[in-house]
């Protein structure tokens, strides 16, 4: 009897889901409403581009015909980086539009104001659009996933560079003093181990209201390290790469994924002064050179054409969009008709190596119940004057 | 009181009670910062409206606010109820000492250094010897309040009408300042600051308390809109936070009591109706709006309903 009992329980159980078609509140036989919002207005306005390319993204696959046949209903709202106002437009998705789901939530901050929220609410808070590292933590918050490297991966990837080329470096840290800088230097103390003390000869911060780092690029000059991890913004980045080569300072630089824009930091630095900079990256640059024949980039390059006209291709959010938006289209496929939220999330959290052409190559996005980073690899790229260079193989943190 | 506007206060209040059963729980945590925000407007309207300085700092005050009763719910543990007095406490000495030397500066010189207070609240509430209070970039997370004594609400119903009853307090104590000698002082240095001092009122003291008073409304708003939305960070409390309130008490209207719920719901929504017009340029359609309003209501929707109401009477 108890042998029957669990055969029968087996059996229901094991009733595959594509059987029959479950619905939750979002997604029915003709289409899949997915909520977003981005900062379109307000002091962050430049990462509304990526909203803007995730909405092409989708208008174009609707086009072919959607997924397993659903429309995607892309609803993106502005929320002005504000999290009040994330809070606010997070609540009208899920109880007023009925979305099935939240997917690209911009900032760390606005995640952070309705993290709880949607995990009370079990709705996913999917593929959110910021590189900190909480959002990995399946354990405790089931429901949101990130999907960027995050900062503690990239930083323990520097981390096991330096170990593996310069056994005998003296490292020098620059870092922002709040949560994504302690979240890269976190990284890299876990990537050197029980031998970070040895490695790591001086640590300074600043406040992103400091006006310039200047005096604790000095301060790590001093220090004697032959190697320096540079984890600033933009408009830092610059300054100490400056800094660091005016006062004659060359040790090995290790530049955050964060500040890599030619345009932005390493021009007003000095692209001679930028020369040998390492960095990580996981996407294909649509304006290297390299790629200009390369097929994997051609639906991308097609899409922008038809889809982002306007839109200029260098701008690197719109590389992001895209490659983000295809991930969740994996995700929804996987899905079959069992668009349920715990679905959803079931499928999202049980992508194996799938291949965007879009990342680098070899790069590839795998998730597991207990492992919530989507990309977990980048490659290392040196600055040459001109370009970013990539070399050596594709590098995990593991 | 006459018999008319006591039946207008009865429908009113009758409808502002039902509103939280008739709409969904997204519609009332939106009127809940409606009533949030309108808190926030009648103390920048004492100020602005009504004393006639200008402030361009006021979300810091609502930062404030807000940061009092999330340390103190957060570190201490203290009810979310509790927190209001001592937020509301806290920004009235801060406001007061703020006005004093203030007090120095006129119009747009006032402006200038309120908009000083307001650009750098959130890099101080990220500054490394407070993270430990503030929580630095990150912010506090609070918990929501349930309803108590097993009132058959639910939790956004409850944050409602708890909000309402304290906006009620609050309006009820700017309505009798305002018609007291108190306000008819800081009308009369707003209007003629020279004959106001001659007439034996204390100037420096009168617009110290002006701001002192006005912080704390703006403060008791921001530890609201904390409870509301469950969460404080620097970046909810940028200085457009500031300008927006100015817009609120222009639209809504300078010197008028009602004038703060009507700019309160003018800023809560008008944005999010830009949004839907368009995503490109959210801003500039709600500067159409803005300049719309401006243009057709010069007196704010305030003084458009006193015109309406009194042609209809006449």
């Amino acid at each position: 009897m108890k042998a029957l009992l669990v055969g029968v329980i087996a059996a229901t159980l094991s009733v595959p889901a594509i059987a029959q078609k479950k619905y939750d509140a979002g997604a029915n036989d003709r289409e899949i409403k997915i909520g977003n919002t981005n900062p379109y207005s307000g002091p962050a306005s430049a990462y509304g581009q990526i909203g803007k390319a995730i909405a092409a993204y989708f208008k174009m696959v609707n086009d072919q015909g959607g997924i397993n046949g659903r429309k995607i209903d892309f609803v993106s709202y502005d929320d002005s980086y504000s999290p009040p106002k994330t809070v606010e437009m997070a609540r009208k998705l899920v109880e007023q539009d009925q979305v099935l789901f939240l997917f690209q939530t911009l900032g760390t901050p606005s995640n952070t104001a309705i993290h709880k929220y949607m995990n009370t609410m079990k709705v996913p808070q999917l593929n959110v659009a910021t590189g900190a590292t909480k959002w990995n933590d399946p354990q405790n918050f089931k429901w949101t996933m990130g999907w960027q490297p995050n900062y503690q991966t990239e930083g323990r990837i520097y981390a096991k560079h330096i170990m593996a080329t310069k056994p005998n470096a003296k490292v020098a840290i620059l870092y922002q003093n709040d949560d994504y800088g302690k979240d890269y230097l976190k990284g890299m103390e876990d990537g050197f181990g029980a031998q970070a003390s040895k490695y790591i000869v001086a640590k300074a911060s600043y406040e992103v209201t400091d006006p310039t780092v200047d005096s604790q690029i000095v301060q790590l000059q001093a220090s004697g390290a032959d190697t320096f991890f540079n984890i600033t913004t933009p408009k830092f980045a610059a300054q100490a790469i400056r800094k660091a080569y005016d006062i004659g300072w060359k040790p090995v630089q290790y530049l955050n994924n964060v500040s890599i824009s030619v345009g932005s930091v390493l021009t007003p630095a000095g692209l001679d002064k930028s020369v040998g900079l390492i960095t990580a990256a996981y996407l294909k640059e649509p304006t290297d050179a390299r790629w200009a024949n390369d097929k994997g980039l051609e639906p991308f390059r097609a899409f922008m054409k038809k889809y982002m006209p306007d839109a200029n291709i260098a701008d690197n959010f719109n590389i992001y969009g895209y490659t983000v938006g295809s991930t969740l289209a994996a995700a929804i496929k996987q899905c079959g008709d069992d668009l349920t939220r715990e679905n959803v999330m079931r499928q999202s959290a049980n992508l194996k190596n799938l291949r965007l052409e879009t990342l680098l190559p070899g790069i590839t996005i795998t998730t597991t119940p207990s492992d919530y980073a989507p990309i977990e690899a980048v490659q290392l790229q040196r600055f040459n004057g001109k370009q970013w260079e990539l070399f050596g193989d594709v590098m995990t943190s593991q | 009181m006459s018999k008319r506007t006591l039946v207008i206060g009865i429908v009113l209040l009758a409808v502002v009670c039902t509103l939280p059963f008739i709409v969904s729980n997204y519609r009332t945590f939106q009127l809940t910062l409606v009533l949030v925000y309108a808190i926030a407007l009648l103390g920048l309207n004492i100020l602005t409206g009504y004393n006639g300085q200008i402030s361009l700092g006021h979300g810091a005050f609502y930062a404030l606010g807000a940061y009092c009763t999330a340390i103190l719910m957060d570190h201490w543990g203290v009810p979310y109820w509790a927190t209001i007095p001592v937020a509301g406490a806290v920004c009235l000495v801060v406001g007061f000492l703020f006005g004093l030397p203030a007090l120095r500066l006129e119009g747009l010189y006032l402006a200038l250094a309120t908009f000083a207070l307001g650009v750098a609240m959130p890099q101080l509430l990220k500054y490394h010897l407070l993270e430990k209070w503030t929580g630095g970039v990150q912010g506090i997370v609070i918990m929501k309040p349930s309803p108590p004594f097993g009132l058959p609400l639910n939790p956004d119903q409850w944050l409602y009408f708890f909000t309402l009853a304290i906006g009620a307090v609050m309006f009820i104590l700017g309505y009798n300042l305002i018609r007291g000698r108190i306000g008819r002082a800081l009308v009369a240095i707003r209007d003629q600051h020279i004959a106001a001092e001659a007439m034996g009122i204390h100037n420096a003291l009168y617009k110290s308390l002006a701001f002192g008073v006005s912080a704390m409304f703006t403060g008791v708003a921001g530890a609201l809109g904390a409870v509301a939305v469950q969460f404080v960070a620097p970046d909810s409390f940028n200085i457009f936070l500031s300008i927006v309130f100015l817009v609120g008490i222009v639209v809504g209207g300078l010197a008028s009591i009602p004038g703060a719920l009507y700019g309160a719901l003018f800023i809560q929504f008008v944005p999010n109706i830009a949004d839907e017009i368009s995503k490109a340029a959210p801003w500039a359609i709600f500067g159409v709006f803005m300049i719309g309003f401006v243009y057709l209501m010069p007196t704010g929707v305030a003084g458009a309903v006193r015109l309406i109401t009194s042609r209809r009477r006449a």
